[in-house]
Order: structure tokens, then C-alpha cells, then sequence
């Protein structure tokens, strides 16, 4: 199984062994974080553009890290401070990276499809590395890469992704590659940050905390994405920590012992989860920064070794 | 791995058989501990997939003679790979030698050596790993074509083989068998 497509936009698109091979590569490159040496050069004279529209630390930063480990060069654009800021447009600004000759686009946005707009434009590989509240498919690829080593095989677990699900681009790029790996998902959040029609994706929907993670392997806890919403969708973050909260008491009186937390960060302590969860013996947070790095890496590396992108 | 699906490939010579397969192995074993004045800071290095098995039986062999176990390690080096244009999208299995080489004598072990470049990648990799204090290079079969300045320390069989010619270690391990033939493609 090789890898052949230009781009990695979204999760959706890929099958079920694409998804392995993107996340047997990153494991395969855990180790050079452990080297004395972080560097191979599997990347020399390549270029790798971050092109970040919307704030970002762990995406951006690793990504950086990623490219600078396989010795590509890396260079950074974010859009304060650069002429974005004079009202050039999206396309125009990448068409000018472009004519520059990167080998491959890492893209931010917050519209949903900007990465595929690029895509289509451009002809060097394009990563969407979170449009709006479409897709984010590297998260979801570290979240993969993170359930395996703990849990050693996909096919079987049972997932509940709890909090702002309308929002979050990481919902929906885990929803569709773990129905691929034959994973169970359930959702669960307050009715409004549910999206209506969600159960075509192949979900279970959960309107109780406590009910949504009984008895499952995993649960994915997501940051109120105060930034993308309109007034009025919860009462207050008070009273959504009171029903939505992960605390360790709900957690002992209701999910299995050896479940696994999880959460995209950045963490809103006290609000999704309590402090004393984020940092305990379930959560995987860091497991997840740390794996981003492999992941992106892998990424980097088949876009950049991959026919495709050179036609 | 190869950029154009190989062509199908038919039989031509059998070059070892299990017997002598096993005898080149032995001798090279003996020849590591008297080059080497014995096994101590000794340690092998296999490349992916067949160099792994052969590092390992070197590994038991050697601890037959001498008594001594000598750790084995894997290296992929796809990272170091000077021609990843050329070959596409590259699928990496991962280096994984768990002990630390600097100032040990490393053995490095492949099955066929051809033009050199694997093994000038593997120098590479090796060298980020730490700073091993000699690097020898052993090779079941040298099919001579070089095209760096690269020589084995220990050779189980010198080869002429023509380019259009492929060499095909086969080993019960992972192919139910042991045996070396040269193969040359069917239209041919």
C-alpha cells in the first residue's frame, strides 16, 4: 500500500488503509524524538509553508517541528502582520507562496473548504490542518495514533466525543475515520451544540452525560468554542460545567476503569474537565501533543515522497 | 518499493542451497570473532527485512562458539535514502536498536550488496544514532555493480550477475526456504 493523493484535506475522503498507512507511518517515527540527534534527512530541499489564517500553538508548532526534523526548510505566515493585512485575498496570497515553490502548504482557515479551494488551485501538496468547522484530519490522526498505543487495535471501541460537537472540526474528522476503523461512536453534548442531523454520520447520539460514557473505551472531551458561536446556545459555562463537566466522581460512578480522556486542547480547566482529570491517571493529553509531532511528520513525508504531487 | 511494478521475474541459477547458505553464515561468524579478536563491544546492525534475520542468526551462531550474546538491532533507512523522488511515496517501518552503539564495533548486515547506496544511507543513519568506535559491513551475496566506494568486511558469496539480473535471498523466516538464485525477467 502506497500512498498516491497530491493532498490531506479531510478524513472523509480516505478509506480505511489509507488511515492505517498514515498512522503506521507516524508510529514508525515515534522514535527520532527519543534520538540525541532529532534530525534525518529525509526532507532536504524541500520546502514546507505554514500558512495559519486563525491562532493556533500545537498545530503550528508542530507541524514547524515535523518539518525541521526531516530537515525541510519551514517557513511560517500568519496573516496579522503580513499582507493579508492589506486586504490581499486568500487565493492571491497563496498563489504568491506559490510562485515561491514550496513542495507543500500547510493551511489553516476559518472557512470550511479553504483547504480544498487551494488544493484545487495549486499545484503543490496542500495539508488542511483545520478549516472552520469542517475538518481538522491530523488531529484526528494523533487521536488515532494515541487510542492504538493504548488500546492496541481499533476495531471494537466504543467512543464518546462530549461537548460543543456543532463547532468542532475534530468531532468530525474522528466521526468519519473511526466508523472507518470500525470503531462506535457515540456524541453527546446539550441539544444546541448538536448538529441536527448528525445521525447520518453513523453516530449514536447521547443527551446525558452520564449515560454517553458508560462502559466505552474512550472519551474525547471538547473545548467550548466560545469564538465560533452565536449568543444564546448554552445558558452559561457554568451552568453546561455542571451537566458536561468530566469530574473524577463522575467518572468513578459511571465510566470503566481503564477508559481512556482525551481532549484536543487547549483545555478550559473547570470547565469541560476538572483539573483533577486533566491531569490524572486516565488522561492522555500530552500522550496526544507529543504524538502530533510523529503524526505531521508522516504527513509530511508521503506528501512529499508521493507521485502525485509531482505530475 | 520499487518506482515501476518489477517485471515478473523467472529463475535462472540456484546460487546457495540451505547447506551452504548455512556454511557461509558459520564462516562469517568465525571470521567476526577473529577479526574482532573475540565478541566483546560487538554488535549487529541488520537492515530491513532480510539483514534483520541474518543479523540474528550471525547472533546465534556466534553464541554457539564463543558463548557470548550479541545484541541485534534493525534499521530502516528510508529516511536516508537519496532517491526518495524516484520512488514514490516510501513506506517506513520504523529503525528500532535498543541498545547504544557509541564506541562498540557495529556489524552491518544486508543480504545483497549492489551499488552501495543502501549502505552509504546506512552509514548515515547509523552515525546520527551515536558514534560507534568501527563499522564492518557483512553481506550474504556481493554482486559487484558499485557505485560509491563501498567494500565488505565479510562476504558469504562473491556474485557476477549482470544489471538486468536480480538477486533473490530466500530465507525460512519469511519465505519457507533457504536459498540464494539469480532471477532475470521473463520477457528477456
Amino acid at each position: 500500500m502506497a500512498w498516491t493523493r497530491k493532498d490531506l484535506l479531510t478524513m472523509r475522503e480516505l478509506d480505511a488503509s489509507e488511515i492505517t498507512l498514515l498512522v503506521d507511518t507516524a508510529a514508525s517515527l515515534q522514535e527520532i524524538a527519543g534520538r540525541e540527534i532529532k534530525k534525518v534527512p529525509a526532507l532536504r530541499g524541500k520546502t514546507v509553508v505554514n500558512l495559519f489564517y486563525e491562532n493556533s500553538t500545537r498545530t503550528r508548532t508542530s507541524f514547524e517541528i515535523a518539518g525541521k526534523w526531516l530537515s525541510a526548510d519551514v517557513i511560517n505566515f500568519s496573516a496579522s502582520g503580513s499582507s493579508a493585512a492589506k486586504g490581499e485575498s486568500f487565493v492571491d496570497t497563496a498563489k504568491n507562496i506559490e510562485a515561491m515553490s514550496p513542495d507543500v502548504v500547510v493551511v489553516r482557515h476559518s472557512s470550511a473548504g479553504a483547504s480544498e479551494i487551494l488544493a484545487r488551485q495549486l499545484r503543490c501538496s496542500i495539508v488542511n490542518a483545520g478549516d472552520g468547522c469542517h475538518e481538522h484530519p491530523t488531529q484526528a490522526l494523533l487521536d488515532l495514533l494515541t487510542i492504538r498505543e493504548k488500546k492496541g487495535h481499533f476495531e471494537g471501541l466504543q467512543v464518546a466525543i462530549v461537548g460543543d460537537i456543532a463547532h468542532s472540526r475534530v468531532a468530525r474528522s474522528n466521526i468519519h475515520a473511526m466508523r472507518k476503523l470500525g470503531m462506535t461512536v457515540t456524541v453527546a453534548g446539550p441539544p444546541t451544540l448538536i448538529p441536527p442531523f448528525v445521525g447520518e454520520l453513523g453516530v449514536k447520539v447521547s443527551h446525558r452525560l452520564e449515560d454517553a460514557i458508560r462502559d466505552v473505551d474512550v472519551i474525547m472531551m471538547l473545548r467550548m468554542q466560545h469564538e465560533r458561536m452565536e449568543p444564546g446556545l448554552i445558558p452559561s459555562t457554568r451552568e453546561y460545567s455542571r451537566y458536561w463537566g468530566l469530574t473524577l466522581d463522575r467518572l468513578a460512578k459511571h465510566a470503566r476503569p481503564d477508559v481512556l480522556i482525551m481532549h484536543p486542547g487547549p483545555v478550559n480547566r473547570g470547565v469541560e474537565l476538572s483539573p483533577e482529570v486533566a491531569d490524572g491517571p486516565y488522561s492522555v493529553i500530552l500522550d496526544q501533543v507529543s504524538k502530533g509531532v510523529a503524526v505531521r511528520m508522516g504527513v509530511l513525508i508521503l506528501l512529499a515522497g508521493s507521485k502525485a504531487a509531482q505530475a | 518499493m520499487s518506482p515501476n511494478p518489477p517485471a515478473k521475474q523467472r529463475e535462472k541459477a540456484q546460487v546457495l542451497d540451505e547447506a551452504a547458505l548455512d556454511r557461509a553464515l558459520t564462516r562469517i561468524a568465525h571470521e567476526i570473532l577473529e577479526k574482532n579478536g573475540g565478541a566483546e563491544h560487538v554488535t549487529f546492525v541488520g537492515l530491513r527485512t532480510r539483514g534483520v534475520t541474518l543479523a540474528q542468526r550471525l547472533s546465534a551462531k556466534i553464541a554457539r562458539i564463543d558463548g557470548a550474546t550479541l545484541p541485534v538491532g534493525t534499521l530502516d533507512i528510508t529516511l536516508y535514502r537519496d532517491d526518495l523522488d524516484l520512488r514514490g511515496a516510501p513506506v517506513i517501518r520504523g529503525t528500532d536498536i535498543p541498545f547504544s552503539i557509541k564506541n562498540k564495533t557495529v556489524v552491518l548486515v544486508d543480504d545483497v550488496l549492489f551499488t552501495g547506496r543502501t549502505i552509504r544511507a546506512a552509514l548515515d543513519a547509523l552515525i546520527d544514532l551515536g558514534r560507534p568506535r568501527m563499522i564492518q559491513l557483512a553481506t550474504l551475496i556481493d554482486r559487484g555493480h558499485r557505485e560509491l566506494p563501498i567494500r565488505p568486511d565479510y562476504v558469504g558469496k562473491n556474485l557476477p550477475t549482470s544489471s538486468r539480473e536480480s538477486v533473490a535471498v530466500r530465507l525460512k523466516e519469511h519465505d519457507g526456504e533457504d536459498r540464494v538464485v539469480i532471477q532475470e525477467p521473463e520477457d528477456g
